[in-house]
């Protein structure tokens, strides 16, 4: 039996690392391009709205750590805690997509979406965007050769921030299989695994948003 | 050749097959489709997988039969273009990833260390349903018009040139990807986790060392696939610009992210084979392999050197002279660790008592075809040479003699091996000689050919071609002809010997593997009690010595 524990974590980390290459593909495209187009992403990175992307970072750490605590409640054998804690994390996974929702609508509204009549005039003609603008008045207009890369960082931006929050939904799936489990019982026996092994994986969606936050919203802000 | 043979049967009047085993234990359709048996799951994949390749080869035939002459006539260009993406998808992805780690390499890991099971079952029942519902997307889109881009999904050709099924088989390939993932995630957790007592690491048949190779490949790089396959998919879909030079994107990006999975897939293939060859080298020569660790650690080294040379597949792509220079130099040195391997196997030959079943015919077939597809492999690897031999029928030869010759012959050695483990009956010894011999000389009648077309500069991937080549090409047409027969033959003795064979015996080679010394068919459990290992690998003596105990008791 300890066997088998010990072998479904070591799985569980192996599958992790299959996922850290996953996303390497990712990573590495947008540091390409962010190197070859760096005045189009650095301006593109403008029109993130950094209170909403700390708020997530928070939001996420917080739920990292009520997960952890989960944990903690499994091993200890205590079931109103483990399920206190796994509503608490599935919550705030709600909250974090609704957040993003939030976010996307934005970019939405105002034709960032690439592929969708994609706007460039935020960016070739800056004072046009007030918002933004007044942020940041230093960003000066962009040539349109230029500026028609920021379509490239706003489509990695969807792929990267989409490709996570397909797992953060994965993620919110299985917890609220695990929420209706942990009622009936289960997970506060002695058997830890699933929980402990669930709560590796949430960690992992978390980190790698600790990545996306800074190199999409973060880096050279002030460039 | 010597009519010697170590094969040991016992009494056939007396002998049975044993009541109880895995194959018998259970019955009923949902017995086999809710299994968490290793070795069911193997069957269930070595006829599925036996499915694909029979859908691969006769796309293969009517490849060669469109080749038979310099105009294209049996179909039209652009169907053309769609059977040799067909062919080199399916093969590629359903038939040589998954050929000898989901079959034998299912079959045998957890036998071969002493283990009831492999770690993850589950994962393992999964990994064959992903495998089934990839090829059902991959009938779908071949039923559907199918894909012509090639098995590479060169981009911008896929995202913005053809208007065939790119997505559905993009999303296949993603899928069948995850099934490999979870095969290799799960023999690495196995062979950490579960060997048994005294089974050290090295002890472990050289067979367990190179699936762990091939393995750590699985796991690294087929996510790098999966999401170059996402965002060509995305590309076509929503045209995000990431590969579209026309948005600022860049198409040698999906060529690196391709090729650093596909170039380490070339070795996800070929280990395993290796692996096979091994064992079938050692136990027909009744020696240890030589150079045990050598083998072992070539293996993790072929594994290692797989993720830094991808780039040769890009030499006239444009990239830069320098790291062509670089690339061209980590190529060759993954000529070091095969040679290792095709000379320590040599050297366990030497001396030995060496005997000609078939596996052993398959496996000399599989070290003097690898040896020339890997020696050309150099040629391909030298800037110079390379450009004039890239995307040529030499290419096409060069990787047929790898893949076909080299993993083919060795699946097929390693199924005839273990096919008195698996059925509990043996195969038919002559025809099934004949047969091995057959697949030998059709392959190079249908390969070596293409060697000269490619180097007097036939292209790879035209349904039509000038009328200088059509001697050659003949031949090779007539050529694949035989192969066909040779791979026919197999497919229809296997099945007549599971009623008629000779049983086997648990021992028929006399062979020193942990699986050797459980009944055959093994027990659902394999080992009636979990054995202790107090021995090396290869190690006929310990085998003798047993033997002697076993009668002087009984």
């Amino acid at each position: 039996m300890e066997q088998q524990v010990d072998a479904t974590t070591f799985a569980m980390w192996l599958f992790l690392l299959t996922e850290i290459m996953f996303f390497g593909g990712l990573f590495c495209s947008y540091l390409i391009f962010r190197n070859w187009y760096y005045p189009a992403f650095v301006e593109a990175s403008h029109q993130l709205n950094l209170f909403w992307g700390t708020l997530n970072t928070g939001v996420l750490i917080t739920s990292s750590f009520t997960m952890a605590m989960g944990v903690w409640c499994s091993e200890m054998r205590k079931k109103s805690g483990l399920v206190l804690c796994l509503v608490l994390t599935f919550v705030l996974g709600l909250v974090f997509l609704g957040i993003k929702y939030i976010e996307y609508s934005e970019k939405w509204e105002k034709h960032h979406v690439p592929g969708f009549h994609y706007s460039m005039k935020s960016f070739t003609d800056p004072a046009s965007d007030k918002e933004v603008h007044d942020k940041y008045p230093d960003d000066k207009a962009l040539m349109p050769d230029m500026a028609r890369h920021t379509e490239l960082y706003f489509s990695l931006y969807f792929a990267m921030t989409g490709m996570h929050a397909l797992h953060m939904i994965i993620g919110i799936s299985i917890l609220g299989f695990m929420i209706f489990r942990a009622r009936a019982g289960a997970y506060t026996t002695g058997h830890i695994t699933f929980v402990e092994n669930f709560g590796l994986y949430w960690h992992f969606v978390d980190i790698i948003w600790i990545f996306l936050f800074p190199l999409l919203y973060l880096i050279s802000r002030h460039a | 050749m010597s009519t010697d043979t170590i094969v040991r049967l016992p009494d056939q009047a007396t002998a049975r097959i044993p009541k109880v085993n895995f194959l018998s234990k259970e019955n009923g359709l949902l017995s086999w489709l809710l299994t968490g048996d290793h070795k069911r799951i193997a069957t269930l994949y070595l006829i599925s997988i036996t499915f694909f390749f029979a859908v691969g080869g006769a796309l293969a035939g009517l490849i060669r039969l469109e080749l038979l002459t310099p105009q294209s006539d049996l179909m039209a260009a652009d169907t053309y273009n769609k059977v040799f993406t067909m062919h080199g998808v399916i093969m590629v992805f359903l038939f040589l990833v998954p050929s000898v780690p989901a079959t034998l390499g299912n079959f045998l890991m957890p036998m071969m260390i002493g283990a009831k099971d492999l770690a993850l079952p589950k994962v393992n029942l999964l990994s064959w349903y992903l495998y089934i519902i990839a090829g059902i997307m991959m009938l779908f889109t071949m039923a559907t018009g199918g894909v012509d881009t090639g098995w590479t999904f060169t981009v911008p050709l896929s995202t913005h040139f053809v208007n065939t099924n790119v997505i559905t088989a993009g999303l296949a390939v993603f899928v069948a990807g995850f099934s490999s993932v979870f095969t290799g995630l799960n023999f690495i957790v196995t062979i950490h986790k579960m060997r048994a007592p005294g089974m050290t690491w090295f002890r472990l048949p050289l067979f367990v060392w190179s699936n762990y190779a091939a393995s750590i490949l699985m796991v690294l790089g087929t996510p790098v696939l999966a999401i170059t396959l996402v965002l060509v998919v995305l590309e076509r879909g929503f045209g995000i610009g990431v590969f579209d030079p026309a948005k600022g994107g860049d198409p040698i990006l999906f060529q690196h992210l391709f090729w650093f999975y596909s170039h380490p897939a070339v070795y996800i293939m070929i280990l395993p084979g290796m692996g096979v060859i091994s064992e079938v080298v050692s136990t027909f020569s009744r020696k240890r392999v030589f150079g045990y660790t050598a083998v072992a650690f070539s293996s993790v080294a072929i594994a290692v050197f797989a993720f830094f040379v991808w780039e040769h597949h890009m030499f006239i792509m444009g990239v830069s002279n320098y790291s062509t220079l670089v690339f061209s130099l980590l190529t060759m040195l993954v000529a070091v660790p095969s040679a290792i391997k095709i000379f320590n196997w040599s050297f366990t030959l030497y001396k030995g008592s060496i005997t000609f079943e078939t596996p052993m015919l398959y496996a000399f077939g599989f070290m003097g075809l690898f040896t020339i597809g890997g020696l050309t492999g150099v040629f391909l690897a030298s800037t110079g040479t390379d450009i004039h031999l890239t995307e040529t029928y030499f290419i096409v030869a060069h990787f047929h003699f790898v893949m076909v010759g080299g993993m083919l012959m060795a699946f097929l050695s390693g199924i005839h091996f273990w096919w008195p483990k698996w059925t509990g009956r043996m195969y038919p010894e002559k025809i099934s000689q004949l047969a091995a011999l057959m697949t030998f000389i059709g392959f190079n009648f249908t390969f070596f050919p293409q060697f000269i077309l490619g180097t007097l500069g036939m292209p790879r991937r035209y349904a039509a071609y000038p009328p200088e080549f059509q001697v050659l090409n003949v031949f090779s047409t007539a050529g694949a002809t035989i192969l066909g027969i040779g791979y026919l033959l197999p497919i229809l003795y296997l099945t007549w010997s599971l009623k008629y064979g000779e049983i086997a015996g648990s021992n028929p080679w006399q062979a020193t593997g942990l699986e050797w010394q459980t009944q055959s068919p093994p027990l659902t459990e394999n080992f009636p009690e979990i054995p202790i290992v107090d021995h090396d690998a290869y190690d006929y003596e310990w085998l003798e010595r047993k033997e002697k105990e076993v009668t002087s008791v009984g």
